[in-house]
């Protein structure tokens, strides 16, 4: 019922946002002669990047010019010393910020070091040649992912506190997140890891199974995040699975991928199929992680592009059939993305459960 | 795979693995553990309680079964002792009876006896009586009939055959 409350809850307000947000930055940005597909294109790859400010919507105001609504964010550069200013500094990468005796730019969503004028060089690859400060910023992203850490440690934190106030039984929200608690251990941890060690592991898959979950779903806000469609954050989430497979990895596992046939056959007769077979299991450690970070990515990436160019054909039928049409599919595919953004948390929980069993195993099966 | 890499924000892969980390050691302390911990101490609780719940039903049905053995004992313990009671009574009645009669018989043939020997001395007493009676007889008759020898002799001969003794 809660679920039910809250997907309804989530569609209303993303629908409602949406007509807030999109459709005056949309409409209005568009100006006469410019080609509206290609404004669309540019509009939805610009949101699918991480931002250095939380803007909200954009519009073109009656001088021409930009205006953004929104909060800037702490812009953190390395740049022979640390750098900290505000990204209204910036501007949108339509103005030069001056911190002390530096000047920066942002440009394709990256902060490079110019001069005072803000030239960007590009060689003859179209490759920017400024220098490239290491970028630490509160980015829109980092953001999003502050107030999913919140909100997860209230939401946990009050659910364990309620068990000692309650005499063991959840209140409130809880009792909603409890029964996902649960399947999370008896579903994905011990069928996976086995009895005996999955408890080492629920640390670990209970956290990220709700922070890509609780992420996701922020994403199909209108706020406009996209923070697990962002290969960086997918790739932090792979490298921890992987670190912590191989680094909980016991002999048995390191034994089936560096002698994966074992003794069923004379040692001689194993090596010419050990210079295949070892390189491939070698490959196999990181490709697992690899596959994870690309599914995640790919899975949320499309949904938002998918849900964006949906929208983004209102503006192009402009008629009365189509509008209705693009309508209702986006509709239809913001509740397949509610399924798709608990869908990917589990597979990501689930598939990481199982690297992990394979390093946990402990007999011997020869 | 240029894209992709052109895409990767070092900054954001920090923060990204900073916040992650941060959570999950927060979580470990403050949620995961407890929440586990309760759980697990409830599923505990509740597997005790339905085991102890069904070890007091064995029981009780153990209860029941040894109080109806013992029920069945003791009404097989009250029928016997009802026989036995009836036993006693009748062997009670029947001895009181034997006695009755016994202690009749004997006081008949004490009485019996009691009259043969009053009998026998009522008899020699007569005897006695009898013959000093004869002898005063004999002794007035003899007086007078002495005076004459044989009327002596023949008085004494009938007075002889008179007297039937015993």
């Amino acid at each position: 019922m809660l679920y039910m409350l809250k997907k309804a809850n989530a569609i209303a307000l993303y629908m409602f946002a949406f007509f807030l947000t999109s459709i005056p930055s949309l409409a209005k940005e568009t100006q006469p002669g410019k080609d509206l597909k290609t404004e669309i294109k540019k509009y939805i790859s610009h949101h699918l990047e991480d931002a250095h400010d939380f803007s909200l919507f954009s519009f073109t105001n009656n001088i021409g010019k930009h205006v953004y609504v929104g909060i800037p964010l702490p812009v953190i550069l390395w740049d022979e010393g640390l750098k900290v200013f505000s990204s209204s500094k910036l501007n949108h990468g339509e103005g030069v910020a001056e911190v002390g005796s530096s000047y920066y730019k942002l440009e394709h969503g990256k902060i490079y070091r110019t001069g005072p004028e803000g030239r960007i060089n590009y060689d003859k690859n179209n490759h920017p040649t400024n220098k490239l400060p290491i970028d630490l910023s509160i980015t829109k992203g980092v953001v999003s992912m502050l107030i999913i850490a919140f909100l997860m440690f209230f939401l946990f934190a009050s659910l364990a506190k309620s068990y000692k106030e309650n005499h063991g039984i959840p209140k409130g929200i809880g009792r909603f997140f409890e029964p996902i608690v649960l399947y999370v251990r008896d579903e994905i941890a011990r069928p996976n890891i086995g009895e005996k060690k999955y408890s080492y592991y629920m640390n670990f898959l209970l956290t990220v199974f709700f922070f890509i979950w609780f992420l996701n779903l922020l994403g199909l806000t209108p706020l406009g995040v996209n923070v697990t469609g962002n290969i960086a954050v997918t790739f932090g989430l792979a490298l921890l699975t992987f670190l912590v497979t191989n680094l909980t990895g016991t002999k048995t596992y390191w034994f089936h991928i560096l002698d994966p046939l074992g003794n069923s056959m004379k040692w001689y007769s194993k090596i010419p199929l050990y210079i295949i077979l070892i390189p491939i299991e070698l490959l196999g450690i990181f490709i697992k992680p690899f596959s994870l970070l690309i599914r995640l990515y790919a899975n949320m990436q499309a949904g938002h592009i998918v849900l964006m160019s949906l929208i983004g054909l209102m503006f192009i039928f402009k008629s009365w059939l189509g509008s209705p049409l693009s309508f209702g599919l986006a509709f239809a595919i913001s509740i397949i993305e509610l399924l798709v953004a608990l869908l990917q948390a589990y597979i990501f929980t689930m598939l990481s459960a199982l690297y992990f069993g394979f390093a946990a195993e402990d007999h011997e099966h020869h | 795979m240029e894209k992709l890499i052109s895409e990767f924000s070092l900054g954001l892969f920090f923060w990204q693995s900073a916040i992650f980390i941060g959570l999950l050691l927060l979580l470990r302390k403050f949620a995961w553990k407890p929440i586990l911990n309760a759980v697990n101490e409830r599923e505990d609780s509740i597997k005790n309680a339905l085991d102890s719940a069904e070890q007091a039903r064995i029981q009780l049905e153990n209860l029941q079964s040894e109080n109806q053995r013992l029920l069945k004992e003791a009404r097989k313990e009250k029928e016997i002792l009802i026989k036995e009671a009836l036993k006693t009574k009748n062997q009670i009645i029947d001895d009181a009876k034997k006695e009755a009669l016994n202690q009749t018989e004997k006081i008949l043939s004490q009485a019996q006896e009691t009259i043969q020997s009053e009998k026998r001395a009522a008899l020699k007493e007569l005897k006695n009586q009898v013959g000093s009676i004869a002898i005063d007889i004999a002794e007035k008759v003899i007086n007078k009939e002495l005076e004459n020898k044989d009327k002596q002799m023949n008085l004494v001969n009938d007075l002889l055959k008179a007297t039937d003794f015993k």
